[in-house]
């Protein structure tokens, strides 16, 4: 009782060193200024390009360039939004969005159906199997690169939507594998077995019981691939010359804007490419965070 | 194991096993392959040449180049994106109310992380494309304008060969500090309260406590991160691809490895020659991540 006594007293008196001025002006201490200030900094090196960029895709070349790129737009020019659609952005928002939404159902369908067997059964090989995929996540995609085009187009599948889909799921498939492992082995056996006990096959009972008990892992690794497909721009530069996905797009503009020098155009495609997945974070910030790092650290 | 689960298992294993052997084991053991040879890329025809790629490539001077590139990237790129984050997370943590020992946040702490976090989804062409605006060499640019108003002058950037490799690490960087912001800090707040309120109690000051208690704790998460910013600065591909002229910069000044490998398979019908660079650039990676996870190695402390 006494030593409770004086543990309150030395941590009560600890505080009013730090802060003699006490708890009404606590926000105002020189440590907590210093931190606002270089939040604050880097919060604007952070935001300030960002939105500039946005304001940019009202802009005429000769605003964006001209005496004071500060300047707030004379004229919001909402054309060079119709320009950019034009100029194929359309398009490579929905080789995108294809890609994508094929590509990430694949990977999880995939890397679920091989993390939970590799995790639940016992056979012969298993640790090959999953040595096999948790090396592909050390691999640089660069030493593939050269051969991987000979493989696609051997297939007849450069520039398809195929091509890019099965790529992006073989590529995705060793994080997934890796991380839903580890999910699986946290999970109960005991309810796995009681659908055996009664009758389920294995298949039924991994799209049945054990998958919807997998949701929380899912849901993290999927933002993941989201992201990570979405913005994947390697991979479909060098396999995808002629059907460009929206990312590589982007960058196709840049090279051309330098001649045709129409730069409010290039912005309107690149807030047509940030908006989407910008209004998805803000929306939902906490889980793509929450996912993005949990993801990592496993 | 119950009658039918090796179907079961089999049935399973088939295709995404079948994907991943044709899409990316074969492709990397078919590079081994081609390393040493004089394989064009084009012609269905080559020879077998041994190590000759491997010599050729310790003379050539734009290979060089940009392995010192990579290098130096290697060594920036961690060293700054990881002190910066762990600053920012301290500041996130411990700037807050004093008497709660260093877990309670600063008022906005949600905000700075919604605010820091951003670049981490957009794309890297996209960020490759605002920045090369910002840094618009002529006066008007818009890093110019402000640099110029505090009296800092005005810069080149990506025109300039002596500072443009280091513009292209400053958008690294940008792009990276968010990410393991949000990673060290999401390590931190799992660190029990009473650790800090105990060392508190026995007279520590905030900052002993930072480097004494709250970097050993985080030691894993650190390791992990160094590793993957290093495998992040070995490619560096798109930021290069998109920014800098050429692409590879005036003089090769931001010219990269993996810039080489494009440029050698697709381009200049040296497809043999490209894979022998991709097995350097594969050994690297592999010594990098071994040298990291062992050098750095500490006693893992349970809590």
């Amino acid at each position: 009782m006494t030593l409770q006594i004086d543990v309150e007293g030395t941590r009560s008196e600890d505080a009013l060193q730090v802060h003699p001025v006490g708890a009404k002006d606590r926000s105002f201490s020189p440590v907590n200024v210093f931190s606002h200030t270089v939040l604050i900094a880097w919060s604007i090196l952070v935001v300030v390009p960002f939105v500039w960029s946005l304001i940019a895709s009202l802009k005429s070349t000769g605003e964006i360039f001209g005496e004071n790129p500060w300047a707030w737009p004379k004229e919001l020019l909402w054309d060079n939004f119709s320009k950019a659609w034009d100029k194929g952005v359309g398009d490579y928002l929905a080789n995108s969005v294809v890609v994508v939404v094929f590509g990430v159902f694949g990977t999880m369908l995939f890397g679920s159906m091989v993390a939970y067997v590799l995790a639940r059964y016992d056979f012969p090989g298993n640790r090959f199997i999953y040595y096999l995929f948790a090396a592909g996540m050390m691999f640089p995609v660069f030493l593939a690169i050269v051969p991987l085009f000979f493989v696609v187009q051997n297939f007849g599948m450069i520039s398809t939507y195929q091509g890019l889909i099965l790529v992006y799921i073989a590529y995705s498939l060793p994080f997934t594998v890796f991380f839903m492992h580890a999910f699986f082995r946290t999970l109960p056996t005991s309810i796995a077995e009681a659908a055996l006990v009664d009758g389920a096959s294995h298949t039924t009972t991994f799209f049945r019981v054990m998958l919807p008990m997998a949701k929380p892992g899912l849901l993290s690794v999927g933002i993941f691939n989201i992201l990570g497909q979405w913005n994947q721009f390697v991979l479909p530069s060098f396999l995808s010359p002629e059907k460009p996905v929206l990312s590589q797009g982007i960058a196709t503009l840049l090279g051309s804007q330098r001649y045709e020098n129409d730069w409010g155009t290039l912005f309107a495609a690149l807030a047509i490419a940030m908006l989407p997945v910008v209004v998805v974070y803000l929306i939902f910030y906490r889980q793509v965070q929450a996912g993005l790092t949990g993801a990592t650290l496993k | 194991m119950r009658h039918g689960s090796y179907r079961f298992v089999a049935s399973f294993l088939a295709i995404p096993l079948a994907l991943y052997a044709i899409f990316v084991i074969s492709p990397f053991a078919q590079a081994f392959y081609y390393s040493l040879t004089n394989w064009t890329g084009v012609s269905p025809k080559f020879e077998f040449v041994g190590l000759d790629n491997f010599k050729t490539l310790t003379h050539d001077a734009v290979f060089r180049k940009a392995l010192g590139n990579n290098v130096i990237l290697l060594i920036g790129v961690p060293l700054l994106v990881i002190l910066l984050a762990l600053i920012f997370a301290y500041l996130l943590n411990v700037g807050g109310r004093s008497n709660s020992a260093g877990v309670q946040g600063v008022r906005g702490n949600g905000f700075y992380k919604l605010a820091f976090f951003l670049p981490q989804v957009l794309s890297v062409p996209v960020i490759a494309v605002i920045w090369s605006v910002v840094m618009t060499s002529t006066d008007n640019g818009l890093a110019n304008t402000v640099t110029r108003k505090l009296g800092l002058g005005t810069s080149q950037f990506l025109a300039n060969p002596d500072i443009a490799l280091y513009c292209v690490m400053w958008v690294m960087i940008w792009g990276s500090v968010g990410f393991y912001l949000v990673l060290f800090n999401a390590a931190m707040s799992g660190i029990p309260k009473d650790i800090f309120e105990a060392a508190i109690i026995d007279g520590a000051s905030r900052l002993s406590t930072f480097f004494r208690i709250t970097i050993p704790l985080l030691w894993d998460t650190i390791q992990t991160s160094w590793v993957y910013l290093a495998i992040l600065a070995l490619d560096a591909y798109a930021l290069v691809a998109v920014m800098t002229a050429g692409p590879g910069g005036p003089d090769n000044s931001t010219q990269v490895m993996a810039l080489q490998i494009a440029d050698n398979g697709f381009k200049f019908g040296r497809a043999g020659y490209a894979s022998a660079m991709g097995v350097v650039l594969f050994f690297l990676t592999l010594i990098i991540a071994a040298v990291m996870l062992r050098a750095t190695r500490r006693d893992r402390i349970e809590y």
